[in-house]
């Protein structure tokens, strides 16, 4: 594999804004939603409209408002025409992506100023309509037809995940626990609560062993990103945040085309630590693995648990979070259930996991989640959490070098991008 | 030629839902049929109804990767791949029990769903698993694949139960 042949020039966070998540926001469309996170991250930083060279749009369905071309509609709100910009999309994973085009656009030298703005209006249709447009994210000659239900495809991944190594629902719920009970103290979540494994194992069976609380809800959201070459995040910014690096991989669209190979290791990682595992299978994720393979090596990571000090990653289920601790090496194959039975990705753990409250409590309004996750990193490298939340329980103490992930589908886009604070 | 200032559009009693006020939310309705084809995956589909799976082999001599859901061409040398049937007994490779589902199939609910591995075939194929309750499933379980008479021309066609005597 080939890593980031040429890495164009540094690229830092100056700015970012979010929406409150919400099941429904009737009272704004997402042309003002993405506003107001415009407007909290330019008036954060100082910044006119004048200041920004060009943009990025990040949604996710169009089926969702059987609206076309959502992204110059709010690209034409926020006032930013005739000025470059392009729709990205990618599943679950489009904020992810679209943080990383701006990433590119800043990179390639095209653009000094970037706004990256996420949005999805998920309202519009009831639920199980909306899980129907989910569901058209996968083969509709041969899965959709069968399933037709993203918690069924992955209920039976955490299947075979506790089938090969012994986790349990259990450690499923505690993520969910964890995740919205960090929530409490995010003003901007969608879900908080107080819960217990018992309260996650006796809510509604979804899909076996999926409960009600092991999978994410439907949201109204937006999150804006602001991003800028060195000489322009200093220019604006006594508290810039830097990317360090990028990282993306895919898989198969179906489920059923993933291999049974070999795992491709990490840094830390030895041969022998897989003699029998076929890999990825459906147990894993072979794009998020690629993916955190390629920002580790692009930021000089070799030993991820002791070199990053916070994760914001992709939740939309329990498992997929246990899942993923593994595809990025935070913890070696097997060993996810483990990882959070010894509280190391809770808030005062080794390394903290989802602090915000992950997908599952702050919502999943998809085109803004992969930013939200970058704002929400932002604030934390900047230490201005308590700043944003109005609250500082959340604030990472020692947070210096940060990692988000998005993830789409049944893991066919993943997006690993590594974030630095600069002081 | 036409100049009419007294012109005046036809009313109906054609009115909107109303869910709300304020803000105002109306219903908006849509629908539509697609003419979707197969294309490549046609004989999967018509061979259904002759009680055959057919997945697909990769013709590279060198590779030979062998698919249970068929794909035109190989994920892992990109040559084209043959018809190749699969035999109609496999195992539950990981399984669920869906009890909510996505508004087309919620009326099918709860419904198993499996991803089935065959013997000497390197991927899977998911399927509805019927003829069993959840607490009978179990990954390495023997099932068989039965078939639809009455085609709908969908993945569906083909199910499966336990492989047990009957
Ligand atoms: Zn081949």
């Amino acid at each position: 594999m080939i890593y980031m042949k040429h890495k164009g020039k540094d690229v830092y966070m100056v700015s970012g804004g979010v929406t409150k998540f919400a099941k429904a926001t009737p009272d704004m469309d997402f042309r003002l939603r993405v506003k107001k996170a415009f407007d909290y991250s330019l008036n954060d930083a100082n910044l006119t409209l004048h200041d920004i060279d060009g943009s990025v749009a990040s949604y996710f369905a169009d089926h969702f408002q059987r609206q076309l071309m959502s992204g110059i509609m709010a690209q034409d709100y926020l006032g930013l025409t005739p000025k470059p910009s392009k729709r990205v999309e990618g599943g679950g994973a489009t904020g992810g992506l679209a943080f990383q085009t701006g990433f590119e656009e800043v990179a390639s030298g095209r653009m000094d100023v970037c706004a990256v703005y996420g949005f999805e209006t998920m309202s519009h249709v009831n639920t199980w309509k909306g899980n129907e447009f989910i569901a058209l994210a996968s083969d509709t000659n041969f899965d959709y037809p069968v399933g037709g239900f993203y918690t069924g495809y992955y209920a039976m991944m955490a299947n075979r995940h506790m089938h090969e190594f012994g986790t349990t629902v259990e450690q499923l719920a505690k993520v969910s626990v964890k995740n919205h009970g960090n929530a409490l103290h995010n003003p901007y979540s969608q879900s908080p609560m107080k819960i217990t494994v018992e309260d996650v194992r006796n809510s509604p069976m979804v899909a076996t062993p999926l409960t009600r609380l092991d999978v994410c809800t439907m949201s109204d959201g937006a999150a804006v990103a602001i991003l800028a070459s060195e000489e322009k995040a200093f220019e604006i910014s006594d508290h810039p945040v830097k990317v360090a690096s990028i990282g993306t991989g895919t898989d198969t669209m179906r489920l059923s085309d993933r291999p049974f190979g070999k795992v491709p290791l990490l840094a830390n990682e030895k041969e022998s630590d897989y003699r029998n595992l076929k890999y990825p299978g459906i147990h894993s994720f072979r794009a998020g693995r690629t993916a955190a393979k390629e920002a580790y090596e692009g930021a000089g990571i070799t030993d991820p648990l002791e070199e990053i000090d916070l994760v914001e990653l992709h939740d939309a289920y329990t498992s997929s979070e246990i899942q993923t601790y593994e595809d990025l090496g935070l913890c070696k194959y097997g060993e996810g259930g483990n990882f959070i039975d010894e509280g190391k990705s809770s808030l005062h753990g080794k390394v903290p996991v989802n602090p915000s409250g992950g997908l599952l409590a702050s919502g999943h309004p998809v085109g803004a989640t992969g930013i939200m996750q970058a704002v929400f990193m932002f604030w934390q490298l900047q230490h201005s959490v308590k700043k944003h939340f109005h609250d500082e329980a959340l604030q990472i103490k020692n947070a210096k070098r940060g990692l988000i992930h998005s993830h789409a589908g049944t893991g066919t886009y993943v997006t690993v991008s590594i974030m630095e604070a600069v002081k | 030629m036409t100049l009419n200032p007294n012109a005046k559009m036809e009313e109906t009693q054609k009115g909107t839902e109303v869910y709300n006020v304020d803000p105002l939310i109306v219903k908006s309705h849509y629908e539509i049929d697609y003419i979707h084809s197969y294309a490549q995956d046609s004989e999967f589909f018509r061979a259904l109804g002759k009680k055959k799976i057919m997945g697909s082999k990769c013709k590279n001599k060198d590779c030979g990767y062998v698919y249970a859901t068929p794909r035109g061409h190989c994920m892992m040398c990109g040559s084209e791949t043959e018809w190749h049937e699969l035999p109609n007994h496999g195992k539950i490779h990981a399984f669920t029990t869906c009890y909510f589902g996505s508004e087309e199939f919620l009326p099918e609910t709860p419904f198993h769903l499996v991803m089935v591995e065959f013997e000497g075939v390197n991927s899977l194929f998911m399927a509805r698993l019927i003829g069993a309750d959840e607490e009978d499933l179990h990954i390495g379980m023997p099932i068989r694949a039965k078939f639809r008479r009455n085609l709908r021309f969908s993945p569906t066609d083909v199910y499966f139960v336990p492989d047990v005597p009957k």
